[in-house]
């Protein structure tokens, strides 16, 4: 019997889900509603050298990868059941989209984060 | 019945937007926001490589009202997401047993939610904390 790959992609789909829940919200707020305004944090939090420093710290670059590429195969295995679901295109064009642009971004990240250098 | 041609139930195209349907269909649409922050996140990333003019493009692009707006969106999704992943939680997981007794679905929900509620401050705190 040929065994389902279905279970390869529930792991990182749980850890980004969990990631999400605990930490989503108040990353969105922080990055994307605080710091842009420059409401509850001073205007700098999001300076060039702030984040050149975050990226090349160890821990930075372990956040940044956990969180980016995690959060995408957690929502490219959403998307990828919907879309089943919704019968948009056959299954396997649609695992190859979903799991493949989150493959790829992954390696962008990974590699991106090399660029920047420690 | 023929398995050359087994009876296929008509389904409604449109099954997906109609309740019940339509709860399981937000909730998955939240992985949308979660994956489009990582996009937005990874983007970011990528103009810091770039260097400096990259990266204040990328500020820029922040502080428009395109950018808080998808925000917006992005957090209604997240709190949207915390609320139902703690939901599906007690079911998806082993029932947990105090003794003989089964832990009610609910209060591992709720453990779930006081974790994520804990978190966000948490994280919030630091954040202050690390402020230049």
């Amino acid at each position: 019997m040929k065994r389902s790959v279905a279970p390869w992609f529930w792991l990182p789909f749980g850890a980004g889900g969990m990631l999400a829940a605990l930490t989503g919200p108040a990353l969105v707020l922080i990055t994307g509603l605080m710091a842009p305004t420059g409401t509850g944090l001073a205007p700098g939090f999001l300076a060039f050298a702030r984040a050149s420093a975050f990226a090349r710290h160890p821990l930075g670059k372990l956040i940044l990868l956990g969180v980016i590429a995690l959060f995408l195969w957690h929502g490219a295995e959403r998307i990828y059941l919907t879309l089943r679901d919704m019968h948009v295109a056959g299954k396997s064009a649609l695992m190859w989209m979903c799991y493949g642009t989150a493959g790829a971004l992954t390696f962008v990240t990974a590699v991106t984060l090399l660029i920047i250098g420690f | 019945m023929s398995s050359a041609r087994p009876y296929l139930r008509p389904v409604e195209p449109l099954w997906w937007a109609h309740p019940p349907y339509l709860a399981y269909t937000l909730r998955e649409a939240t992985g949308l926001a979660v994956a489009g922050y990582a996009l937005v996140l990874l983007a970011g990333l990528i103009s810091l490589a770039r260097g400096g003019a990259a990266y204040e493009a990328w500020l820029n692009f922040l502080k428009s009202p395109w950018s808080l707006a998808l925000h917006l969106l992005f957090l209604i999704g997240m709190i949207a997401h915390v609320w139902t992943w703690f939901q599906i939680m007690p079911k998806t997981m082993p029932r947990l047993a105090i003794g003989s007794r089964i832990l009610p679905q609910r209060w591992i929900t709720i453990a779930g939610l006081a974790v994520a509620a804990a978190s966000f401050i948490i994280i919030l705190l630091v954040a202050v904390w690390m402020q230049p």
